[in-house]
């Protein structure tokens, strides 16, 4: 029955939590630590309970289940992974956050803003007015239009939150988006609760010269124009692309608009990752060609920008009459966002506005480090006989373990490959990555499956233990 | 676009009270005692916790645990437990949201239907009517009644009891309570939660149970949980706020408390709405949350210190509006009052809001012709009955005594007539 296997999972993800939470705060005792981890954990903390246990559970169990817009909903693979990978003694290169430190400025910022009486209390729900600002200025120069702070920006919790508000406020019961594959796991069950139907289409490999490099996926035209239709609300983009590490181009992104124009849709811009641009690559915003920019809602994150993804700020820039219906999404969600952070991360703005395009700006800098990473990575992975795929924009890099030629048979789950081979190599060589089959549909597992993705925004110290594990990858 | 854009959820649900009054308050600079947050700050113990965080490490800035970071459920489970005397389980039991306003959405999404019922108490906090819109439940309306006819304190505001079991009906999903009440300040007696809880039995209904004032009570009144109450902790979504609990209401961290079973709903919700909550405002309301677990029941207890502080604000507001010949309800707890304005004549002069009504249009005056920003009553009251309880506003008073005194000036300058 579908409760069970429900509480099976969560009892299964609960257990592996607690255990981090036991080296956190060694509040709770061992035999309660092992009773909560048995299978039946939900019953037995029930009986444990002062009060009995009332026989209207067991009638009301079956109607006090869950709406049906989280139907399918509850299984998600960050839940289970970052879990797993959270023991200390495995190198963590699986979900996307740095373990380098964030720049200072940042820090100083934050402690100094909640010293401030004003700035502990509520602020403007749509957005802190100091960020807001900010960002109209930040994006206003970058996309060469004036953007107004209040009416065409909406401040919210992460990209993420800017990613649900969208959703939420413009796709309806039966309108179908349009997904490219491998996607940010979150976009499908996003439109699934917002009774939309994703309609995926999957980068493909061209054929021919590879040069082993994120710009060896692409878009069939032919194949993306027959993905539209008269239902079609909106195609969801994602450049630099996560996992991949595409950089869509300037044509590319043309073909999409032409679409888009022609079957009257919007667009939906992912581009947290849009600062993190490599050395011969540019970032092109889709918002900014000819009729697109009021049909597109663009996402960013102070998570991505900052390197402070525990902060779970983002916005959303577009035309006044699309942010509206996100900013009556908000009102009715969350409200406002965190006072503090959206002030220090406005400072954070303000600094690099006045250094944009100079090496000093953060948004120059953090690409030239992470590039010299990402080179490491990527000649590490080489070494022991994988072959990385080397990302164009962002900080993942997704891998291909098929020369490894790994033999998983013994691993008796029905999963992909990728699956089985990232919790096979968390556990035999203490080493975690993400599998890549988790960013696409059922029908494309198949090209995706001897994929892993690694997060390469690590400080020195990680990369020097992933290299040690892959220096030795053969000798076990 | 030639077609409609915007989902159909959001129809209807557009306007916002707060959005336009605080807008209003900042335009006219008007002495805010209006939207509910301190004007003075949060304790030091508080503030600290929040820089001990910003500056404890790289983790800090980087994701944590999607349900809530690990040491504030820890600390919510130990000190909840305690003050319920049941065990609950920091990881299935409770849930971290974006203040306690995300908490209800939450609670709303997970839980009710298309069609599905829901029975809110009147007034209400406004969220509650537009979030069960959103989901396309159907709001039950049943009000707080005064027992006396100006009777001067929100303990004579009562349910009929008769009145309250016949909105029960089988398709009748939850029920929504907050205790103590804002705006009326409410503070639900055992036996009245008790009414409740049997009807939410008898019914097999869920019990919505927004309790972020619960540390604000007046004249020896007790905070009761109505999950507390037999065979209520298994349908009882208790939720709380760590900014009205901390004078914090900027950090937005919020918790619910309720059944693993129904956690594990509300999870998922949250898992496709957010993910996580900021990681360092966790940390410190974790922190606050250890030192208050130490000193509960103690005079250096926040949760003695601040209702005492605010009993005394609320004594001096109160008769500041007597002095004017206005008739404050009192509070039994919460951080506002409301007031009945019937007995003042006003000549509103002013064609915007002609069509609006009543303490909507003396709240746009109070506020733009003499500078006091305050928040019209009615929107706390459905459609069906706004119109019995327009000659009320309400009034904030945790505010700095400055506030208060500036508020004091209005309010006699315009009542001597000047």
């Amino acid at each position: 029955m579908k409760s069970c296997r429900l509480d099976q999972a969560n009892a299964k993800d609960g257990c592996v939590d607690r255990s981090r939470l036991l080296k956190s705060t060694d509040k709770m005792s061992v035999a309660r630590h092992v009773l909560k981890c048995s299978r039946f954990a939900f019953h037995s903390t029930t009986l444990n309970c002062s009060r009995s246990f009332s026989t209207s559970q067991c009638k009301m169990t079956s109607r006090h289940k869950n709406s049906k817009r989280i139907e399918g909903l509850d299984k998600n693979v960050w839940v289970a992974f970052t879990s797993v990978a959270a023991d200390p003694s495995i190198v963590n290169l699986g979900q996307g956050f740095p373990d380098i430190p964030p720049p200072s400025y940042v820090k100083e910022a934050l402690a100094e803003a909640s010293s401030v009486d004003r700035m502990n209390q509520y602020t403007r729900g749509f957005g802190h007015p100091s960020l807001v600002k900010a960002l109209s200025q930040v994006y206003g120069k970058v996309c060469g239009r004036q953007i107004d702070p209040f009416k065409e920006i909406l401040v919210t919790v992460g990209g993420y939150g800017s990613l649900f508000s969208t959703m939420q406020g413009l796709v309806d019961e039966g309108d179908e988006v349009i997904i490219i594959e491998p996607f940010f796991d979150c976009y499908v069950p996003m439109v699934r609760m917002a009774g939309g139907k994703p309609v995926l289409i999957p980068l493909r490999l061209k054929s021919g010269n590879k040069t082993g490099t994120s710009a060896d996926w692409f878009l069939d035209p032919e194949e993306l124009s027959s993905k539209f239709n008269s239902k079609t609300k909106a195609i969801i983009i994602n450049t630099p692309n996560n996992p991949i590490g595409k950089i869509f181009s300037r044509d590319e992104l043309q073909m999409i608009a032409d679409l888009c124009i022609k079957h009257d849709t919007l667009c939906f811009s992912d581009e947290v990752y849009e600062w993190l641009i490599y050395r011969g690559h540019q970032h092109v915003k889709i918002a900014t060609l000819p009729g697109m920019w009021d049909r597109t809602i663009t996402i960013g994150s102070a998570g991505k920008t900052f390197s402070v993804t525990g902060w779970k700020l983002g916005w959303s820039v577009g035309p006044e009459h699309l942010i509206k219906h996100l900013q009556t999404v908000m009102q009715n969600t969350m409200y406002t966002c965190p006072t503090p952070l959206q002030e220090a991360v406005a400072q954070g703005f303000q600094r690099n506005l006045e250094l944009m395009g100079q090496p000093e700006c953060y948004f120059s800098s953090l690409p030239e480090e992470l590039e010299l990473k990402r080179d490491r990575m990527a000649a590490i992975l080489q070494e022991a006989g994988m072959t990385p795929v080397i990302p164009e924009g962002g900080y993942f890099m997704l891998v291909d373990i098929t020369s490894l030629n790994q033999d998983l048979s013994h691993m008796e789950e029905d999963e992909a490959y990728d699956y089985k081979f990232v919790k096979w190599m968390i556990k035999e060589k203490k080493l975690a990555a993400i599998p890549v089959t988790a960013f696409v549909g059922e029908e494309s597992k198949k090209h995706f499956e001897k994929y892993i993705r690694l997060c390469f925004i690590k400080q020195d110290s990680t990369l020097d233990a992933a290299e040690a594990i892959l220096k030795n990858w053969r000798k076990v | 676009m030639s077609r409609r854009i915007h989902a159909r959820r959001t129809e209807g649900i557009d306007k916002n009270v707060w959005v336009e009054f605080t807008q209003l308050a900042a335009d006219y600079k008007a002495v805010n005692l209006g939207q509910g947050f301190p004007d003075f700050s949060p304790p030091k113990f508080v503030q600290e916790a929040f820089c001990d965080a910003v500056n404890g490490g790289a983790q800090m800035h980087q994701y944590t645990r999607a349900f809530g970071h690990p040491r504030l459920v820890q600390s919510l489970a130990t000190f909840f437990s305690r003050v319920t005397g049941h065990e609950i389980d920091p990881l299935e039991d409770v849930l971290v949201t974006v203040g306690a306003y995300q908490a209800l959405f939450c609670a709303f999404q997970a839980l009710i239907d298309e069609g599905d019922e829901v029975i809110i108490v009147e007034p209400f906090f406004d969220c509650y009517q537009t979030m069960v819109k959103m989901v396309g439940g159907k709001e039950v309306y049943v009000p707080l009644r005064p027992k006396v006819e100006g009777s001067l304190s929100s303990a004579d505001w009562t349910l009929s009891a008769e009145e309250l079991a016949s909105k029960f009906t089988p398709r009748t999903k939850a029920i929504v309570i907050n205790t103590p009440n804002n705006p009326l300040g409410k503070v639900y007696k055992t036996e009245e939660l008790q009414m409740i809880a049997d009807l939410c039995i008898k019914h097999d209904v869920l019990c919505i149970s927004d309790e972020v004032y619960e540390w604000l009570t007046y004249d020896g009144n007790k905070h009761v949980k109505i999950a507390s109450l037999p065979g209520m902790w298994e349908r009882t979504i208790t939720i709380g706020s760590g900014g009205k609990t901390f004078s914090a209401t900027g950090w937005k961290v919020g918790w619910v408390i309720s059944s693993g079973h129904i956690i594990k709903h509300m999870k998922t919700i949250f898992q496709n709405c957010v993910y996580h909550c900021p990681t360092a405002a966790q940390e410190a309301v974790a922190r606050a949350f250890e030192r208050e677990y130490e000193l509960f029941g103690s005079p250096e207890s926040y949760f003695q210190q601040l209702p005492a502080m605010l009993h005394h604000r609320r004594g001096k507001l109160a008769s500041c509006l007597q002095s004017v010949g206005l008739q404050p309800i009192m509070p039994e707890g919460g951080y506002f009052m409301i007031v009945d304005i019937s007995s003042v004549k006003v000549d509103f002069n002013d064609d915007s809001t002609k069509d609006e009504s009543y303490d909507y249009r003396f709240v746009k005056w109070l506020t733009k012709e003499k500078g006091l920003a305050t928040i019209p009553v009615s929107a706390f009251y459905s459609p069906e009955h706004a119109k019995e309880f327009d000659k009320y506003i309400r009034f904030c008073f945790v505010k700095e005594e400055a506030t208060l005194d500036a508020a004091e000036q209005i309010l006699r300058k315009w009542r001597q007539g000047k």
